[in-house]
């Protein structure tokens, strides 16, 4: 958006209001009022369009940033009813990468269910069958319970065969879902970019908004500023989720550090 | 022992009533919210609370404050497991009256560790 040419704009206006504010004193200090009077209709006029021109300017900088990201929205409606955008799209991309996720998850969580009773068992199993194994080295054993052994080390090595086959394709299942970070890392790659692009057109806007404001002589009421101080207050307990900039001063580093400000409270 | 879980993330929920079994404690229920959470506590006979912090409807920090605020339930230990990692966060749970704060990642251990160390406390 073109905020460059907006800015010498504002300088050309001002340029113009001091030329002409050196000519409003000449006049009336030489008592011409009728002319005086002109000269003020015209620094008037020459606001106004200014600031019609800045409002224009902030309108297409809107309306471009609508194309920008393919809002296709019904206007005439109150709320404006949104068909389609990219922040709808790529809200509906962020809900794929939750749904992913999540679905890889409970899979690694159910193969893992699945495999570890088996991998208890077959251990189980293999515990008992060396105590007895030691008994027979030790030649503690009759007959009647070496066969007992015997049929026993056949049910288990049958049973290894099958259960260990079962775990290896357990494991090879948890391998193929990981899969997930791929397809999310591809999406999230793309809403990033999205919100960049978001980001800059924003900074743009507010940028032009700036310019008009400081034309028009508006002020931010205190009543704004308060809001604002208000929100940042807040900020400090709200849930914000994982914390990716662990560096920062109020952020603790892992459980240690929750175990010491806790001791440090008295707990 | 009976224990509610409140994490809005079906997949956390899991891994905690997990380890919760390994530990020894299978009488475990779910909640998605404090606002789902609420009501199961007031009419079920709870002696332990695992909650999350960040959920919709009703956040973790809002549910310990509304059990330390109702008589039935303010003596119900209740332990934080949460992503949230912010100072004033956790001086904030503390002062609402939390038993226990587990920052996630974590491990089986450290839960473990706080589990026991709640219990030897309560009794």
């Amino acid at each position: 958006m073109a905020s460059e040419p907006q800015t010498s704009f504002n300088e050309e206006f001002v340029v113009e209001l001091k030329e002409c504010a050196k000519l409003l004193t000449e006049k009336l200090q030489s008592n011409q009022f009728e002319e005086a009077s002109v000269l003020i209709h015209s620094i008037t006029r020459a606001r106004d369009r200014h600031i019609f021109q800045s409002v224009g300017r902030l309108t297409r900088g809107l309306h471009n940033a609508i194309v920008n990201f393919n809002v296709d929205a019904d206007l005439t409606k109150e709320p404006p009813k949104i068909a389609n955008s990219d922040i709808h799209d790529a809200s509906n991309r962020l809900n794929y990468v939750i749904e992913l996720t999540q679905k890889a998850a409970e899979k690694t969580m159910d193969v893992v269910d699945e495999a570890a009773p088996i991998a208890m068992n077959l251990g189980q199993e293999a515990s008992s069958l060396r105590t007895e194994w030691a008994r027979l080295k030790r030649r503690e054993m009759g007959p009647n319970e070496f066969r007992e052994l015997y049929e026993r080390m056949d049910i288990f090595l049958g049973q290894m065969v099958i259960g260990t086959e079962q775990i290896s394709k357990n494991l090879q299942d948890i391998v193929l879902e990981q899969g997930f970070q791929d397809l999310t890392g591809q999406v999230l790659k793309r809403v990033i970019g999205l919100i960049n692009d978001v980001e800059k057109d924003l900074v743009s806007l507010v940028r032009i908004a700036g310019q008009v404001e400081e034309i028009a002589g508006l002020e931010v009421d205190s009543e704004t500023l308060q809001h604002d101080a208000e929100i940042m207050h807040k900020r400090k307990t709200e849930a914000e989720g994982p914390q990716i900039n662990k560096e920062r001063a109020d952020i603790v580093s892992g459980q240690d550090d929750v175990d010491d400000l806790l001791s440090s409270l008295g707990f | 022992m009976k224990i509610l879980i409140v994490d809005d993330f079906s997949t956390m929920r899991r891994i905690i009533k997990n380890l919760l079994r390994d530990l020894g404690f299978s009488n475990t229920h779910e909640a998605d919210d404090g606002v789902t959470a609420l009501p199961m506590l007031r009419s079920g006979d709870f002696q332990f609370l695992v909650t999350d912090w960040n959920m919709p409807g009703m956040t973790g920090i809002d549910l310990l404050k509304a059990v330390r605020a109702d008589d039935k339930l303010r003596t119900l230990p209740v332990l934080m497991v949460t992503a949230e990692a912010k100072r004033d966060q956790i001086i904030e749970a503390a002062q609402a009256g939390v038993n226990g704060y587990v920052v996630k990642p974590f491990t089986a251990q450290a839960l473990k560790e706080k589990i026991e160390k709640i219990f030897d406390r309560v009794g």
